[in-house]
């Protein structure tokens, strides 16, 4: 039980889980970056109960091609779907026969899309998870064009409703809790945060969202001491400007972090384009 | 200590100094409201409920003890060849040899990790040690390279970039995927570098010494 891929588009990865708990190592939680697009991906090939790892697509631009039958689903970035020559929808199960081919598209919204193989991917492991951590250089190598990816044993055939896509256009706006190191900024440079549309940099990848538009003036002078940071961490560099962490993000760092955003705000922030918009709202813990 | 917020999920215990922070690391480790629990320079990073961590972190007084009981001793041995060591020795006023004499002659302490798998901020050392980072960090870094930087010594887990000023290499494994767990450093081990002999092998299992790790590479113990 297998699929090849016959294309792997622009940068396509394996991702579970991740690896959390590993931080006093300098191991950082990896994982798939919209998590919320993994959990409806697993459901739709009856693997809701199991951390299987799927794959995530950058961009599009994905072909595989099934060495035997298999269910698959394609959630997240929303693009042309088709089995072999036929077109087929996002966010339902997908039943392959023997030498069928699944081709993603290229994405017209959002950035990642999350393909689920009933079984899941069955490469080996590393310390516990079958993601791809781009800046530690752990677990499975980047996708690559002949690559034969075995699957597990797929459990009852998926009854599961299709999922709707919640991609919407224009202007994406994520929580965040403020904090540990706002105090670190003027009150000015909190709001212009909170105020600000801030365009998504070209630079950004899994290990964080650059954000370019004001610079956010610091009250405090001077180096922070390295602490540890978590996903969705807002932190801001020397330039002034935030960059949001993204799952394979550095286990500790040097940058003041003003605030965090939320897990669900994180799921958003995986499928921003580079170029398109992104406000902060402020978030009060209860 | 102040307990500052961090998203919907941890709370950052800002401690006094490092002594502080990993008091109270040791008192809160292993607490079952603490999902994780992990030490930065002057900070605790506690996962779990962020109202519960609260106060949890104020109702529990620092431990006596500094270092988790499961603390191990680590000897490096190392090639004093580095790039850098004739600039420490400028850089310091002692001679290269002092240089070597200081950097053995004190037991380290893992402060923290981070940086990459593997990689721990070694602390206590000599003082005459501080030392800048590079100007111009090095696009690459070899593995096993053991640096100084700040008040920090530390070593290498694999290649990459770094801005470390180096000393010399050990064959030390910081990070192997075939052991448990895989970093070779833990926060509150102690590491004593040692000057390398060409002609030491590794050495016997049945040693009930501190932990000595072999030259080669790819030694379990």
């Amino acid at each position: 039980m297998s699929l090849t891929v016959l294309s792997a588009g622009p940068l396509t990865l394996l991702q579970d889980d991740g690896r959390p708990g590993l931080a006093a190592q300098g191991v950082g939680p990896s994982g798939a970056f919209d998590r919320r697009s993994l959990r409806q991906a697993r459901v739709l090939v009856g693997d809701g109960d199991r951390p299987t790892a799927v794959l995530e697509v950058l961009g599009g631009g994905l072909e595989v091609r099934a060495d035997a039958a298999h269910v698959v689903a394609v959630t997240g970035a929303v693009g042309p779907l088709h089995v072999d020559a036929t077109p087929v929808d996002h966010g339902r199960p997908l039943r392959l026969r023997v030498g069928q081919v699944l081709r993603v598209g290229p994405f017209a919204a959002g950035l990642r899309g999350y393909v689920a193989v009933a079984g899941g991917l069955a490469v080996p492991p590393t310390l516990g998870s079958r993601s791809a951590d781009v800046l530690a250089r752990l677990g499975p190598p980047t996708l690559g064009d002949g690559d034969v990816l075995p699957t597990g044993p797929s459990g009852e055939p998926p009854t599961g409703p299709p999922v709707p896509h919640l991609l919407t256009p224009g202007i994406t706006t994520v929580d965040v809790v403020l904090g540990p190191r706002d105090d670190w900024f003027t009150p000015g440079a909190v709001a212009t945060l909170l105020g600000t549309g801030w365009t998504v940099s070209d630079r950004s990848d899994r290990i964080g969202v650059r954000l370019d538009g004001p610079a956010l003036p610091r009250a405090v002078d001077g180096e922070l001491a390295s602490e540890p940071v978590v996903r969705g961490s807002v932190q801001v560099t020397s330039a002034g400007l935030p960059v949001v962490l993204g799952p394979d993000h550095p286990v500790t760092g040097g940058y003041p972090v003003v605030g965090v955003v939320t897990a669900a705000g994180v799921d958003r922030l995986a499928q921003v384009r580079p170029g398109e918009t992104v406000r902060f709202r402020r978030h009060v813990l209860h | 200590m102040r307990v500052l917020a961090c998203g919907e999920d941890a709370v950052l215990l800002d401690c006094a100094d490092l002594d502080d922070a990993r008091r109270r690391h040791a008192s809160l480790v292993g607490h079952p409201d603490v999902t994780e629990a992990v030490l930065g320079a002057r900070t605790v990073l506690l996962r779990g409920h962020p109202a519960t961590l609260r106060a949890l972190a104020r109702s529990t007084p620092p431990s006596d003890d500094v270092a988790p009981r499961d603390a191990r001793e680590h000897v490096v041995p190392v090639r004093y060849d580095g790039p850098d060591l004739a600039e420490v020795a400028r850089h310091t006023g002692l001679g290269e040899d002092a240089v070597v004499a200081a950097h053995t002659g004190t037991s380290w302490t893992v402060a923290f990790g981070g940086f990459a798998p593997g990689f721990a901020y070694l602390v206590g050392g000599d003082p005459r040690l501080v030392v800048p980072r590079r100007a111009t960090p090095r696009p690459t870094v070899p593995a096993g390279a053991v640096g100084l930087a700040g008040e920090f010594s530390g070593i290498y887990p694999r290649a990459s970039p770094g801005g470390w000023q180096l000393l010399g290499t050990t064959d030390v494994a910081l990070f192997d995927l075939d052991r448990t767990p895989a970093a070779l450093l833990a926060p509150g081990d102690t590491v004593r570098f040692t000057v390398a002999d060409r002609d030491v092998l590794a050495p016997d299992d049945a040693d009930p010494g501190p932990h000595r790790h072999g030259q080669r590479g790819g030694e379990g113990s």
